[in-house]
């Protein structure tokens, strides 16, 4: 085990330190930025805003991502809202506040120098929509609206109706299709990255597969950037995006990158229950609905059959209310899906299933009128009943938690750079800014900062220290460990297709997320964990004998991009639940059993876990090593948080 | 519930391609979406030794815009205001034929069975679907304030999710709704003022290029449209293309 270095900077006042960081980066000359060539891969928030500024300045940009449009990475989904310090509600809030309710959010699991960073860029990222024509929600006058969101006690999140990812994304999209038309970013659709490949230590080039022709193809650079979002897919049913999928990130991990808090999973408060075996994804209804929305059970086990409407107002227990007075219905949503859970293992969960809470909007209604509350939430109202049939005007909700985001991801430096010298990782895929908990409104505010503001400086200061490729040619399609990477990309798919075996590709995922769900979802224990590492291990075994994949590599393959994809989250939810296990406290959304109050309360342990920890790849079927890198904190006073 | 589907097979954009027909299982829930349905026949075609039925899709909670395909004439199915995937199997009967077929448009050459190249899309964005406004240099968000219910109708053009659907649905295939949307979206905003003329030129221009048929109003692709953009974008579109065509003009005209 070794002890890692974030590389965050100490000197001076913590307000300081980005911009002293800033000026002591090394600049490359004007004229010398289009010699480098950086490889992009993915086009979400944080991928394409960085190509976007990158190719700005000047540097030679090729882009790829696995959807047919840069338009429709998984960023587009997010609906709540963006946070900034702009304190334009005069409610107190500031740069200093949102920092450390980030920090105090995330659990004390976050590092304060990336923390503080990220408050601070917050307000030049809403100035850059804004100006870019995102047309967030405004008042009357002219200015911008706000709203309070997902336990913040300041207005301080920014929106467009219910799609502010998507508003969000198409802003940054229409940034890069400007540099895709001025020939500064080559954009590579319908691509995925399926390998990393690594010379003298250095990140160099990825390797691809064409994902209409199957033709498998290596490109190089002076570095690799990867913005390719979380890995909530290991659970087979998530909120992600059916083609999210941790390959990139993975295949990085293989050649020696740090994974870093693997177990660190964000399950969502408010998704729609799942309904049936056949079920392929969970939707998300917005966290903001819990503004106006009030979340109750019956009181007893015998009304839960009975029509929300039929129960008595002193049957019910408005249970957030009853347990956070101070916070109630906006704690922050580890605690709330804990909550959820907890009145459903007592047997008082409602629907069919048993797995669901009411999100209630009917005194919502009475307060403000109907009008009121269609304005603030009509459209996701509207997909509510699309898929439910029902009408949340006239009955509650049902909702139940739904794995939603990873904080865990590739670890990286205070440069946003990997253990790997030239492989940078951005937004959801890297694991600094959100410690053991995410924030409603702060996973848009991180993809932007580190793609608009972070990583354009922080790549440069790398390139300025190597000579371009351009220049020096010492790297070729030829070289030898371009060649092992292709080999090893093609040996992969062709070993899938000669399988053929009896069960889809599907079946595997689906058993791959019932045991992560089970034993590494919303609480964990140590027999647990320990039966899930050995069932996943063999259900890998199962897979590479007897998994069935379709067709051939020379045509559209939408099964074996699958297969591709499930292969690496079989090895990745077995790393997932072994982080699970050693971290043997409870800290955000990592609830180990052995480690709570006498109230059910999580409890953190600092003496021992005030770290994150980052997993060292050894090869197949061997025992990852974990490395540590202790967290240190000047400003945020360590507390056990309480929203009582 | 059980059904019997005509589903467009091609290997390839250039080989032809035929309908083929599937039993569904008969345990098709009516809470299932459209594409979990087609998701279980897959399951069965590939444990019967075939190859599965390919479509684009992503996010399946109608944002993403990446599926779409017609059901029975219609793009995106019976159900008005949603995407395919939006779409559940209660709309339907038990023992129902359903016919389904990729988007059939010259600007969206087809790729495998109901699987579609939608990037003449992107083209058009890249045309000039932007506002010119370098990372860092934007000025304070409260300073360009916007009245709410022009924020509000900006929003309403910009909710488009280049599905695709209005194309599919016009009988000239003509991309005339998702291109309005998209420069309507910034020409009415006030930070889009100093590049109204030459987007809307351009991204007409580009529009054309990629073979798109013109508007004729059958107004097809609001009614297809899974996000109902108004065709009312369309006509301001044609003002502000008539409005940056005379004053391109007047700029030849005068002399230096």
């Amino acid at each position: 085990m070794a002890t890692l270095d974030g590389k965050c900077p100490t000197e001076g006042p913590i307000e300081k330190r980005w911009e002293k960081h800033r000026f002591d980066m090394k600049l490359v000359n004007p004229a010398n930025k289009r010699k480098y060539k950086v490889l992009m891969v993915g086009t979400g928030l944080a991928g394409a805003s960085a190509a976007a500024t990158m190719a700005e300045l000047g540097y030679d940009v090729t882009c790829f991502c696995y959807q047919d449009s840069p338009r429709r990475a998984h960023s587009i989904a997010a609906q709540g809202g963006i946070n900034a310090a702009k304190n334009y509600q005069n409610d107190g809030d500031s740069v200093y506040r949102l920092f450390y309710d980030t920090v105090k959010g995330g659990d004390y699991r976050s590092r304060e120098a990336n923390v503080h960073r990220l408050a601070e860029i917050s307000v030049n990222i809403i100035d850059q929509a804004a100006a870019q024509g995102v047309p967030f929600a405004r008042e009357y006058g002219g200015l911008l609206a706000n709203r309070s969101f997902g336990g913040a006690q300041v207005s301080r999140t920014f929106y467009a109706r219910g799609q502010t990812g998507q508003q969000l994304l198409l802003g940054a999209y229409s940034a890069l299709e400007r540099q895709i038309d001025t020939g500064k970013v080559e954009m590579k659709t319908r691509h995925e990255m399926m390998e990393l490949i690594v010379v003298d230590g250095r990140a160099r080039g990825i390797v691809t597969r064409n994902l209409i022709t199957g033709q498998i193809e290596a490109h190089l650079g002076d570095c690799v950037v990867l913005a390719t979002g979380g890995y909530g897919n290991v659970f087979y049913l998530s909120t992600n995006a059916m083609g999210c999928n941790a390959t990139a990130a993975w295949r990085a991990h293989r050649k020696g990158a740090y994974f870093a808090n693997p177990c660190y999973t964000q399950i969502h408060p408010t998704c729609i229950p799942v309904k049936g075996n056949y079920q392929s994804k969970l939707t998300l209804m917005s966290e903001s609905l819990r503004n106006d929305g009030r979340v109750w059970v019956p009181k007893h086990e015998e009304d839960t059959d009975k029509p929300a409407r039929e129960i008595a107002e002193e049957d019910r227990d408005y249970y957030l209310e009853r347990r956070y007075p101070a916070f109630g219905n906006l704690v922050p949503r580890d605690v709330a899906s804990r909550a959820a859970k907890q009145v459903c293992d007592e047997g008082r969960g409602v629907g069919p299933t048993g797995l669901g809470v009411y999100l209630d909007f009917a005194d919502a209604i009475e307060r403000l009128g109907k009008k009121s509350v269609e304005d603030r939430y009509g459209n996701l109202f509207d997909m509510y009943q699309h898929i439910t049939d029902d009408n949340p005007y006239e009955v509650p909700m049902r909702i139940f938690p739904a794995v939603h985001y990873t904080m865990g991801g590739l670890w990286v430096d205070y440069n946003l750079m990997s253990n790997l010298e030239g492989l940078f990782v951005l937004g959801e895929a890297n694991f600094s800014d959100h410690g053991a908990n995410r924030l409603g409104a702060s996973a848009l505010m991180q993809g932007l900062a580190d793609g608009y503001f972070v990583a354009p400086y922080t790549v440069g200061n790398y390139l300025a220290r190597v000579q371009p490729m351009s220049a020096t040619n010492d790297i070729s399609k030829d070289s030898p460990e371009v060649k092992a990477a292709r080999k090893e990309v093609k040996g992969k798919v062709k070993r899938l297709l000669e399988i053929e075996g009896k069960k889809t590709v599907d079946d595997f995922h689906r058993d791959l997320g019932k045991l992560c769900w089970e034993y590494c979802g919303m609480a964990r224990n140590e027999k647990g964990l320990e039966k899930a590492i050995g069932a996943i291990g063999e259900l890998r075994e199962e897979f590479w004998e007897n998994v069935r994949v379709p067709g051939s590599n020379e045509s559209v393959n939408p099964e074996l991009e699958k297969a591709s994809r499930v292969s690496d989250f079989l090895e990745l939810g077995e790393l997932m639940c072994r982080d699970a296990l050693e971290r043997r406290e409870s800290c955000g959304g990592h609830f180990r059993e052995e480690s709570a109050t006498a109230e059910g309360e999580a409890k953190r342990d600092d003496e021992n876990f005030a770290h994150a920890a980052a997993w060292e790849w050894t090869g197949e079927n061997a025992t990852p090593v974990r490395h540590v890198e202790p967290l240190e904190f000047e400003y945020v006073k360590l507390s056990q948080r309480s929203y009582k | 519930m059980k059904l019997t589907l005509h589903v467009w097979r091609q290997k390839n954009a250039n080989s032809p391609g035929q309908f083929e027909t599937y039993e569904t299982p008969d345990d098709i829930n009516p809470d299932m979406s459209f594409l979990e349905m087609l998701d279980v026949v897959n399951q069965q075609i590939i444990l019967d030794g075939g190859e599965p039925i390919t479509f684009d899709h992503d996010c399946r909670e109608g944002i993403c815009g990446a599926c779409g395909m017609v059901v029975n004439g219609e793009p995106h199915g019976p159900q008005r205001a949603a995407t395919t995937c939006q779409l559940h199997m209660r709309r339907f009967r038990d023992g129902e034929e359903l016919w389904i077929e990729p988007w059939r448009a010259s600007g969206f050459p087809v790729i495998k069975d109901l699987m579609v190249d939608r990037t003449a899309f992107d083209r058009i964005v890249a045309a000039g679907g932007y506002i010119s406004v370098r990372t860092g240099s934007a000025p304070d968000a409260n300073e360009i304030p916007i009245g709410k219910e022009k924020a509000d109708r900006a929003m309403d053009a910009a909710a488009c999710i280049g599905c695709g659907a209005c194309v599919a649905a016009c009988p000239n295939a003509s991309a005339m709704l998702f291109t309005a949307a998209k420069v309507r979206h910034l020409n009415m905003l006030p930070q889009g003022q100093p590049e109204k003329d030459r987007r809307t030129m351009r991204m007409v221009a580009q529009m054309d290029a990629e073979g798109f048929g013109g508007c004729t109003n059958h107004l097809e692709c609001e009614a297809a449209c899974p996000k109902e953009i108004s065709t009312d974008f369309i006509a301001e579109m044609n003002r502000d293309f008539v409005k940056a065509m005379v004053r391109a003009r007047q700029v030849v005209a005068k002399p230096d």
